[in-house]
C-alpha cells in the first residue's frame, strides 16, 4: 500500500494543534477544562472571601455580579463539560473496542470551537467588564437596555462558539457508540460509562440547539435591535426563561449523568464485584435522560406559570428520585460483599454515594412548588444545586480521573496526596455548602454580593468560606500530585488496579495509537473480567493482524475555530467585514476540507509490535 | 482505625448542622423556617413534612453506606473473588416501589397546597389590593381602593387578607417576605402575578428582592408592617393629607427643584419612591436601618441615615436612578432634619 | 478498506453505505437532522409566542402576505426536493450524468426560491415590516430567515458537490456526501412545509 509515508506526521506543538487522535484531544479537554476550572474556582474563592463578613467591600456590586457570572458560565461550559469530554474522549473508544471515535476531524474541531468560545468569554475581563447578568442571564437584565457594555455580547457569542463544539462533539460520541463498537458488544454489554455517556450526548444533542436559538435571539437584541425579549416592542421575557429551561435542566442531567457512569465504572471495580442490578441501571438512565426534558419549569415556578403548569411540573420532577433512587441502591449493593479497596479513586467515588444523596433529597424538596416558593433563589437553592454538581458531578470527575489517569498517561497517581486531596476537598465541600441550606431558609436571597449585619448570617458565612478555602486547597492538593506523578517514570502496568473489568484494560496503558493491534471479540459484559475468570489475561481478537487505517492529522479544525473568533468579535463591535472575513475562513476550510479527500494512512503490522511492547 | 475516621468525618458535617439548628432557626422576621403568618405556616409545613421524608431517605443510605464501608473493607492482601451478583429483583422492586409511595405522600399535600396558594383574592373586596411595583433598587406599593402609593414599607391590617398585585417597571425582580410568604416573580410588560398572605401578629417583617436586578439586589429589602384595623385607617388617611412644605423659603425652593422633581410627599406626584411619613419608616432606602442605639455600619438615627443617603446614594445603594444631587452640607442637613420630621402618627 | 477499490465503476447498489465511513457519516448526518429539529422546534416556539405581538400601526400578517407568492414558493421548493430524489435514484443507478443534471435542477430551483424569498422580504421591509418593527417581525424574520440560510448553504453545497462529482466522478467517498445533502434538502423541505402552515397559513387566517 505505501499509504504510511504520504502523510506528514507532526512532532511537538504542531503535533497537538493538528491532532485528531481522541486520546490526544482527551487530554486537551483536560488541560483547557482543567484551566478554566481553576478559574472558575478562583472566581468562587473571590466569591467567598467577600462574603467572609457582613457588609464586606472586597470587591464592588458590579464586580461580585460579574464574579458569580462568570464563576457559573465557566464552571458549568468551560469546565465540567470539557472535563467530561476529557473523559469521554480518553475512555470511551477503548471501552468499546474501537480505533478512533467515527469523525476524528470533527472531534479535534469540537475541541477547538469550545476552547475559542472560551477564550473569547474570558476576553471579557480584559475588554470593558465581564457579563454580569447571572450564568441564566435572564431578560431584560441582560438585554441591551439595563446592560450596555460588551459583557452580555461576551457571554451570547462565547457560548454559542463553544456550544457548536459541544453539539459536534454530542453527534460524534452518539454515532461513534452506535457504529464502532467492537464484535460482540451489544447495547446490554455496555459498559455503564459508555451507557451513560450514550444518553449524555443524546441530551446534548436535543438540548444544545434550544440554546443556540436562544443565544441567537438575546444577540439578536442586543445587537441588532430585534424584540424577542424586549417588552416595550411587544417581546416576551418569560420566553427566554423557557428556553434557557428547556436547554438548561437537561444540561443538569447531561452533567450527572457521565459521572453516575464513573462511579459505576469505579465502585465495581474496587468492590472486585459485578455492577449490581447492570439492566435496572440502564434503565434508570435512560428514563432520567428522558424525563430530564419534561421538568425544566421547576426552575420557574415563581415565574407566575398557575398552579396547573406548578402542579404537573412539581410531580413530575418528583419522578426523577425513582431512578435516581435505584442507582443509589446498585451502588450500595455492587459494595454490599464485595472485597472493598479505598484508593483514591474510590474514596471520592464512594463519598460521591452520600453526598450525591444529600443533593437529590434537596431536590425532591425543591420539586415541592409551594415549598420551593421560599427556597427559590435562596441559598439553599445555592446549597441543593452545588451538592449535585460539585457533591455529584466534581467527586465524579476527580473519581475518574484517578482512575483513568493510567490510562492517559501511564503513571498511577500518587495515592497518599490523593487522598490528602479527598479529604481537604470532601470536607470543605460540606462545611461550604451544608450550611448555605439553613442560610437560605433563614432568609439569605443568592446573587447578593453582601449582608446587613445582625440579620444571624455572619457565622454560617464563615464557616463558609473556610470551607472553600479548604476545596481550593484540595484542588492544589491535586495539581501537586499531577506534577509529582508527571516526574516518576511511565510504569503502569496493562490493568494497574490488578480489578479491571471492561476493555481498556486490556492494552498498555497509555494506549498505543491505534488503541486495539487487534478489535477484540467481545462475550460478555465486563469483557475482560469475563476472560480473566476463564483464566486469560488478553481478549481473544476477532480479526487477524493487518495494517490499521489511520486518520490524517489536520490542522483545518483549529483555523476554522479561529475563523469563528474572529467572526464572533466582528459581530460583537459591529465590523462587519471582520465577522464575514471571519466566516470566510471557517467556511473556506470547509470548502478545503470536502474537496480534498482524506485518505489518511496505514500502520503495518511490523510497525505494531514496537509500539505495542512495552518494556 | 481508618474506619472510625471515616464515620466521624463523614458524620462531622451532619453534627455542625445540628449544633447550628439547635442554635436557632433566624431571625423571627425574616427566616422561613419561623412563619408568622398562615401563608408561610403552610409552606413551612411542606418543608417539615419532606424533610422528615428525606431524612430517613437519607438515614437509610447513610447506614447502608457505613455498614457496607466498614464490613465490606478489602483486608491487605485478600486476593479471594466475591460472588458476582447480577442483580436481585425482590430488592430492587423494593426500592422503586418505597420512594413512589414516598413521593405520594409528598406529592398529595403539595398539589392541595399548590392550588391552594394560587387562590385569587384581587376580586375579593375584603381584602387590601396592594400593587407592588419593583423597581431597581425600591419597592412602590400603590393602593387602589384606598388611593394611596408608599414606597420600601408595605403597612398592612393584621385582620385581613393582603392581596398582592407584583409587576416591575424595569428589570425582573421577586418579591419575598420569608416569615410571612414565599415569593413572586415581577414581570414587565403587563404579565401580573399574583398572591396573598395574612400577617395576624402585629409587628415589622422583613422582606426581600430575591432576584438578581443588578449591582445593589443585595440591598434592595423592604419592611412588611403588620398595625390593628385602627391604626392602618389612621394611617391611610394621613397618608392622603397634603403636607406642607418647609417654612424656610429657600429651603422649600432647594426642596421643591431637587428633590419633589421627582418623589411626592403628600398629595403630590412623582416616579421615585413616595417620601410620605419618611420620618417615621423603619429605614432609609430600604437598607439604612433607623435606630437611636446603633450597632452596626448600616444603622443610624432617621437624620443620620438621610444624611449618608442624599450625600451620595451611589455609595449606599450602587447604580440606583436616583443619583448625586449637588447641594451643600447645610442643604443635605436642613432636607434631611426636614424629612426625618415627616412623621406619621398611627 | 480503501475507498477507492470501486473507481471502476463497480459500485454497490447503496454506495453511500459500502464504508464504515459512509454509514457513519449518514448515520451522523440523521442524528444532527434531530438536532435540527429541536433547532426549529424552538424557532417555531418563539414565532408562535410572539406573533400576534405586531404593535400599533404596524402592519400585520394578515396584511402581508401574499399567499400566491409564498405558494410559488413552496411550488418551487417541493419540485426541488422531488428533484433530489431523482438524483439519489440516478446514483443508486450509478447513472451519474443523470444524477449530476438532477442535482443541477435542484440547486436551480432552491436558487429560485431564495430569489422570491428575497424579493418577499425586500418587499415587507418597503411595507414598514423591518426586523426591529415588533416582536413579530423579529421572529418572522428570524424564523423564515434561518431557513433560508439553511436553503442557501444547501444550495452552494450541493453546487460543490456536483463540482466534485465531475472532477472525481462518483466513488464510495462522493457517495455518501451526495446522500446525507439529499436528505438535507428533504429535511429543508419539510420545514418548509410547517412555515408555510404555522406562518403563513395560519397568519393569513389570523
Amino acid at each position: 500500500m505505501g499509504h504510511a509515508h504520504e502523510v506528514k506526521r507532526y512532532r511537538g506543538l504542531m503535533d497537538w494543534l493538528t491532532t485528531v487522535d481522541h486520546k490526544k484531544i482527551g487530554i486537551l479537554y483536560l488541560i483547557a477544562g482543567g484551566f478554566f476550572f481553576l478559574i472558575g474556582g478562583l472566581e468562587a474563592i473571590l466569591i467567598r472571601v467577600q462574603l467572609w463578613k457582613p457588609l464586606n467591600d472586597f470587591v464592588s456590586a458590579n464586580t461580585y455580579n460579574e464574579l458569580l457570572t462568570m464563576h457559573g458560565t465557566t464552571m458549568i461550559f468551560l469546565a465540567a463539560m470539557p472535563l467530561l469530554f476529557a473523559l469521554m474522549n480518553a475512555v470511551i473508544p477503548l471501552q468499546i473496542g474501537a480505533r478512533d471515535v467515527a469523525f476524528p476531524f470533527l472531534n479535534s474541531l469540537g475541541f477547538w470551537t469550545f476552547f475559542f468560545g472560551g477564550v473569547l468569554l474570558n476576553i471579557s475581563w480584559f475588554a470593558g467588564g465581564a457579563p454580569d447578568a447571572g450564568w441564566t442571564s435572564y431578560v431584560p437584565l441582560a438585554g441591551s437596555t439595563y446592560s450596555e457594555g460588551h459583557g452580555v455580547d461576551y457571554y451570547v457569542i462565547g457560548l454559542q462558539i463553544a456550544g457548536i463544539g459541544t453539539l459536534i462533539g454530542g453527534i460524534n460520541f452518539l454515532a461513534t457508540i452506535i457504529n464502532m463498537r467492537a464484535p460482540g458488544m451489544s447495547f446490554m454489554r455496555m459498559p455503564m460509562f459508555t451507557w451513560t455517556i450514550f444518553i449524555t450526548s443524546a441530551l446534548i444533542l436535543f438540548a444544545f440547539p434550544a440554546l443556540t436559538v436562544g443565544l441567537v435571539a438575546l444577540m439578536f437584541d442586543r445587537l441588532f435591535d430585534a424584540n424577542f425579549f424586549n417588552p416595550d416592542n411587544g417581546g416576551n421575557t418569560v420566553l427566554w426563561e423557557h428556553i434557557f429551561w428547556i436547554f438548561g435542566h437537561p444540561e443538569v442531567y447531561i452533567l450527572i449523568l457521565p459521572a453516575f457512569g464513573v462511579i459505576s465504572e469505579v465502585i465495581s471495580t474496587f468492590s472486585r464485584k459485578r455492577l449490581f442490578g447492570y439492566s435496572s441501571m440502564v434503565f434508570a438512565t435512560v428514563l432520567i435522560g428522558f424525563l430530564g426534558f419534561m421538568v425544566w419549569a421547576h426552575h420557574m415556578f415563581t415565574t407566575g406559570l398557575g398552579p396547573v403548569a406548578n402542579a404537573l411540573f412539581s410531580i413530575a420532577t418528583m419522578l426523577i428520585a425513582v431512578p435516581t433512587g435505584i442507582k443509589i441502591f446498585n451502588w450500595l449493593f455492587t459494595m454490599w460483599g464485595g472485597s472493598i479497596r479505598f484508593t483514591s479513586a474510590n474514596l471520592f467515588a464512594v463519598g460521591f454515594v452520600p453526598t450525591f444523596v444529600m443533593g437529590g433529597v434537596t431536590g425532591v424538596m425543591l420539586a415541592s412548588a409551594p415549598a420551593d416558593f421560599q427556597y427559590h433563589d435562596s441559598y439553599f437553592v445555592v446549597a441543593h444545586f452545588h451538592y449535585v454538581i460539585v457533591g455529584g458531578l466534581v467527586l465524579g470527575i476527580f473519581a475518574g480521573l484517578f482512575y483513568w489517569w493510567p490510562k492517559m498517561f501511564g503513571r498511577v497517581l500518587n495515592e497518599t496526596l490523593g487522598k490528602i486531596c479527598f479529604w481537604l476537598f470532601f470536607i470543605g465541600f460540606h462545611l461550604t455548602f451544608f450550611v448555605q441550606h439553613f442560610l437560605g431558609l433563614m432568609g439569605m436571597p443568592r446573587r447578593i454580593y453582601t449582608y446587613l449585619d445582625g440579620l444571624g448570617f455572619n457565622n454560617m458565612n464563615l464557616i463558609s468560606t473556610v470551607g472553600a478555602i479548604l476545596m481550593g486547597l484540595g484542588t492544589i492538593a491535586f495539581l501537586i500530585n499531577v506534577v509529582v506523578t508527571s516526574m516518576k517514570p511511565r510504569n503502569a502496568s496493562n490493568d494497574p488496579w490488578e480489578d479491571g473489568r471492561t476493555l481498556e484494560w486490556t492494552i498498555p496503558s497509555p494506549a498505543p495509537e491505534y488503541n486495539f493491534a487487534q478489535t477484540p471479540l467481545v462475550r460478555g459484559y465486563d469483557a475482560f473480567w469475563k476472560e480473566k475468570m476463564e483464566g486469560k489475561n488478553a481478549m481473544t481478537p476477532a480479526e487477524p493482524l493487518g495494517p490499521i487505517h489511520m486518520p490524517s492529522p489536520s490542522i483545518l479544525p483549529l483555523i476554522m475555530s479561529i475563523g469563528l473568533f474572529i467572526n464572533g468579535f466582528g459581530l460583537m463591535y459591529h465590523q462587519y467585514l471582520v465577522a464575514g472575513l471571519g466566516l470566510a475562513i471557517t467556511f473556506g476550510c470547509m470548502v478545503v476540507r470536502s474537496i480534498k479527500d482524506d485518505h489518511g494512512f496505514h500502520i503495518e503490522p511490523d510497525e505494531l509490535h514496537d509500539k505495542g511492547v512495552k518494556a | 482505625m481508618m474506619n472510625r475516621w471515616h464515620v466521624l468525618k463523614r458524620l462531622m458535617p451532619l453534627l455542625a448542622g445540628m449544633v447550628l439548628l439547635l442554635s436557632g432557626c433566624g431571625r423571627a422576621d425574616l427566616s422561613a423556617l419561623r412563619p408568622q403568618g398562615p401563608v408561610a405556616e403552610e409552606q413551612f409545613g411542606l418543608m417539615k413534612l419532606s424533610i422528615t421524608i428525606m431524612a430517613f431517605v437519607v438515614i437509610v443510605v447513610f447506614a447502608i453506606a457505613l455498614y457496607v464501608i466498614i464490613r465490606f473493607k478489602r483486608r491487605p492482601g485478600d486476593k479471594s473473588v466475591p460472588v458476582q451478583v447480577e442483580g436481585n429483583h425482590k430488592l430492587e422492586i423494593i426500592w422503586t416501589v418505597i420512594p413512589i409511595i414516598l413521593l405520594v405522600i409528598l406529592g398529595v399535600p403539595t398539589i392541595k397546597s399548590v392550588f391552594g396558594l394560587a387562590e385569587d383574592y384581587t376580586k375579593d373586596p375584603n381584602a387590601i389590593q396592594v400593587k407592588v411595583t419593583a423597581h431597581q433598587y425600591w419597592w412602590e406599593f400603590e393602593y387602589p381602593k384606598e388611593g394611596v402609593k408608599t414606597a420600601q414599607e408595605l403597612i398592612i391590617p393584621n385582620d385581613a387578607v393582603i392581596s398582592i398585585e407584583a409587576k416591575t417597571a424595569d428589570v425582573l425582580h421577586s418579591f419575598w417576605i420569608p416569615s410571612l410568604a414565599g415569593k413572586i416573580d415581577t414581570n414587565p410588560g403587563g404579565n401580573v402575578n399574583t398572591m396573598y398572605f395574612k400577617a395576624p401578629k402585629e409587628g415589622v417583617y422583613l422582606g426581600k428582592c430575591a432576584e438578581l436586578c443588578g449591582p445593589s439586589h443585595a440591598l434592595m429589602d423592604f419592611k412588611v408592617k403588620s398595625v390593628d384595623r385602627a391604626s392602618y385607617d389612621r394611617w391611610v388617611a394621613a397618608q392622603k393629607a397634603p403636607v406642607a412644605l418647609p417654612a424656610d423659603a429657600q429651603l422649600a425652593d432647594t426642596l421643591t427643584t431637587n428633590c419633589l422633581s421627582c418623589h411626592a410627599i403628600g398629595d403630590g406626584t412623582g416616579w421615585a419612591p413616595n417620601l410620605t411619613g419618611i420620618g417615621s419608616r423603619g429605614s432609609v432606602a430600604g437598607m439604612l436601618v433607623n435606630t437611636d442605639d446603633a450597632q452596626y455600619a448600616n444603622e443610624g438615627t432617621v437624620e443620620e441615615n438621610l444624611e449618608k443617603w442624599i450625600k451620595d446614594p451611589d455609595k449606599v445603594k450602587p447604580g440606583n436612578k436616583m443619583g448625586k444631587i449637588e447641594l451643600s452640607d447645610e442643604e443635605v442637613k436642613a432636607i434631611s432634619k426636614y424629612l426625618a420630621d415627616l412623621k406619621i402618627d398611627y | 478498506m480503501s475507498a477507492h477499490s470501486h473507481v471502476d465503476g463497480q459500485l454497490p447498489h447503496e454506495p453511500e453505505k459500502a464504508t464504515l465511513e459512509g454509514r457513519n457519516k449518514v448515520l451522523a448526518f440523521w442524528l444532527f437532522l434531530g438536532g435540527e429539529t429541536v433547532l426549529f422546534g424552538t424557532l417555531f416556539s418563539a414565532f408562535l409566542a410572539l406573533r400576534h405581538q405586531v404593535g400599533d400601526g404596524n402592519p400585520t400578517s394578515q396584511e402581508l402576505f401574499q399567499l400566491p407568492l409564498v405558494a410559488a414558493a413552496t411550488f418551487i421548493l417541493l419540485t426541488s426536493s422531488l428533484t433530489s430524489v431523482f438524483a439519489i435514484q440516478a446514483m443508486h443507478n450509478n447513472k451519474v450524468k443523470a444524477m449530476i443534471n438532477w442535482l443541477i435542477v435542484t440547486v436551480i430551483l432552491g436558487a429560485g426560491f431564495l430569489g422570491l424569498e428575497i424579493y418577499e422580504f425586500y418587499h415587507y421591509v418597503h411595507e414598514g415590516h423591518g426586523f426591529t418593527t415588533s416582536a413579530f417581525s423579529s421572529s418572522f424574520y428570524t424564523l423564515v430567515g434561518f431557513h433560508g440560510a439553511h436553503v442557501a448553504f444547501g444550495v452552494l453545497w450541493i453546487g460543490l458537490l456536483i463540482a466534485q462529482v465531475f472532477k472525481k466522478g462518483l466513488n464510495t467517498v462522493t457517495a455518501p456526501k451526495i446522500y446525507v445533502a439529499g436528505m438535507y434538502w428533504h429535511f429543508i423541505d419539510v420545514v418548509w412545509v410547517f412555515i408555510f402552515t404555522v406562518v403563513y397559513l395560519m397568519g393569513k387566517v389570523g
